[in-house]
């Protein structure tokens, strides 16, 4: 099949980023695409009916939608390199667990850290800091959540960290200081090619979110 | 190996339903486990410490928690018996697209409609048949939502429909005569077995709502 992947994408969405690194563990080109939100494409417009949101992984014409999912389409879809789940399905199960947890729990908090202020986003940190403190007991000592390699859970999670300078200038607080394994294991995936071609940089990403405060706030 | 396999759940949830469902079909021999959800027990805070939350799938000691994340362990267990997912990684994709809508969109409107008044709860009414009716549109004329084969999807919606009776009554409208399709892949799936032991009767569902009203604290 001649044709490229193609994802549909927003450079500072951290689900985007999911769909970049996972692409990118598995060696795979693929053509990436910038949509404008204020003038959707076609062809996001046709691929995502429902949602209307991306990432979307557009592969041999057919579209796949929903960050997590596109990663597991992946994982799937190129089983030779780097898998990203283990093999036993309890092990499997709980690689679900996390990245859904970090779906439900983790990204309403930061969103509140740093796109809203005064109680909301007072809520948010508490929120937020609870979150990596759980996240933090469940990487413990293990290199990755994965365990020795890089897999699902450090995918669905590690894009959050381009956001972290965002998160502690806005939010008046110092992540490492409430969570130093977890810094220390951020660094240690963004050492990762597949991670440091696919997260933006931190500043980029501050100025971003500093630009959507003097908008909406 | 002997295998134990407990499920703690709550029988009016749609999401532990998903879980019995999937057990029945794999013919796995569980021990159901109500829980009171106003006074969790030692089992429940200790299986699933994060959310605090039914149903919980413990198999051998280990838990598993959140009904999608377990209706594919289960699927991946016991592999002998009909798969409920697809092999071909695009359409696993599809199905894992529409449970993860189903579970988005289908409780949050439809709590409005059993749990809002006035404004709120016409907001829900009307946002419920508009999701019911894109899942109507994505069934299409297939049996059932994987086409030949009761899988995934349909596991994931079904529970809802023992909740229609209570919606149509305190919604005051017709969920047939909003989605006829709908409803008659709902009542091609109830005729399987795991279906129909793992679903609570309407009428009790329905008598239900009042006292869980209550116990939310809605009035």
């Amino acid at each position: 099949m001649a044709n490229l992947p193609i994802l549909l994408d927003y450079w500072p969405s951290m689900f985007g980023m999911r769909a970049r690194v996972a692409l990118r563990e598995k060696g795979v080109e693929f053509e990436y695409r910038e949509e404008d939100f204020s003038n959707k494409s076609p062809l996001l417009l046709q691929s995502n009916p429902i949602h209307k949101k991306i990432p979307v992984l557009v592969h041999n014409g057919k579209p796949v939608c929903e960050s997590l999912n596109v990663v597991q389409y992946v994982d799937e879809a190129w089983p030779e390199k780097n898998p990203f789940f283990p093999s036993d399905p309890y092990g499997r199960a709980q690689a679900r667990f996390w990245a859904d947890f970090v779906d439900k729990k983790f990204t309403d908090a930061q969103f509140k850290v740093w796109g809203k202020k005064g109680e909301e986003q007072e809520a948010g940190k508490n929120e937020f800091i609870e979150a990596v403190k759980i996240l933090e007991s469940e990487l413990g000592d293990k290199p990755y959540f994965g365990g020795d390699s890089f897999g699902y859970v450090d995918i669905s999670l590690i894009t959050f960290s381009s956001w972290f300078q965002a998160y502690e200038k806005f939010g008046n607080f110092s992540i490492e200081s409430e969570s130093p394994k977890l810094i220390a294991w951020a660094k240690r995936c963004m050492e990762k090619e597949s991670v440091s071609k696919s997260l933006p940089d931190s500043e980029k990403i501050v100025a971003y979110a500093a630009e959507y405060r003097k908008n909406n706030l | 190996m002997a295998e134990e396999v407990i499920l703690l759940d709550f029988w009016p949830s749609m999401f532990g339903m998903r879980t019995r469902i999937a057990l029945e079909e794999k013919n796995v021999k569980f021990d159901y486990r109500e829980q009171d959800l106003w006074n969790k027990s030692p089992i429940l805070l200790e299986m699933n410490p994060v959310h605090k939350k039914i149903p919980v799938l413990i198999h051998n000691g280990k838990p598993v928690c959140e009904s999608l994340i377990q209706m594919e362990y289960i699927d991946e267990v016991w592999p002998s018996k009909t798969p409920l997912l697809p092999s071909d990684p695009y359409q696993r994709a599809q199905a894992k697209f529409w449970g993860d809508f189903i579970d988005k969109k289908v409780y949050g409107s439809a709590r409005l409609i059993w749990g809002a008044k006035g404004e709120e709860h016409e907001a829900g009414k009307k946002e419920f048949i508009e999701i019911l009716k894109t899942l109507e549109s994505e069934l299409g004329d297939k049996t059932y939502f994987g086409g030949e084969t009761f899988g995934y999807v349909d596991i994931a919606l079904i529970g809802f429909y023992s909740w229609f009776e209570a919606y149509e009554k305190f919604g005051n409208f017709s969920i047939e005569a909003e989605c006829p399709k709908l409803i008659a892949w709902a009542k091609r799936c109830v005729k399987r077995e795991s279906v129909a032991k793992s679903l609570p009767g309407s009428e009790k569902i329905t008598k239900f709502v009042p006292e869980l009203k209550e116990k939310l604290g809605i009035e």
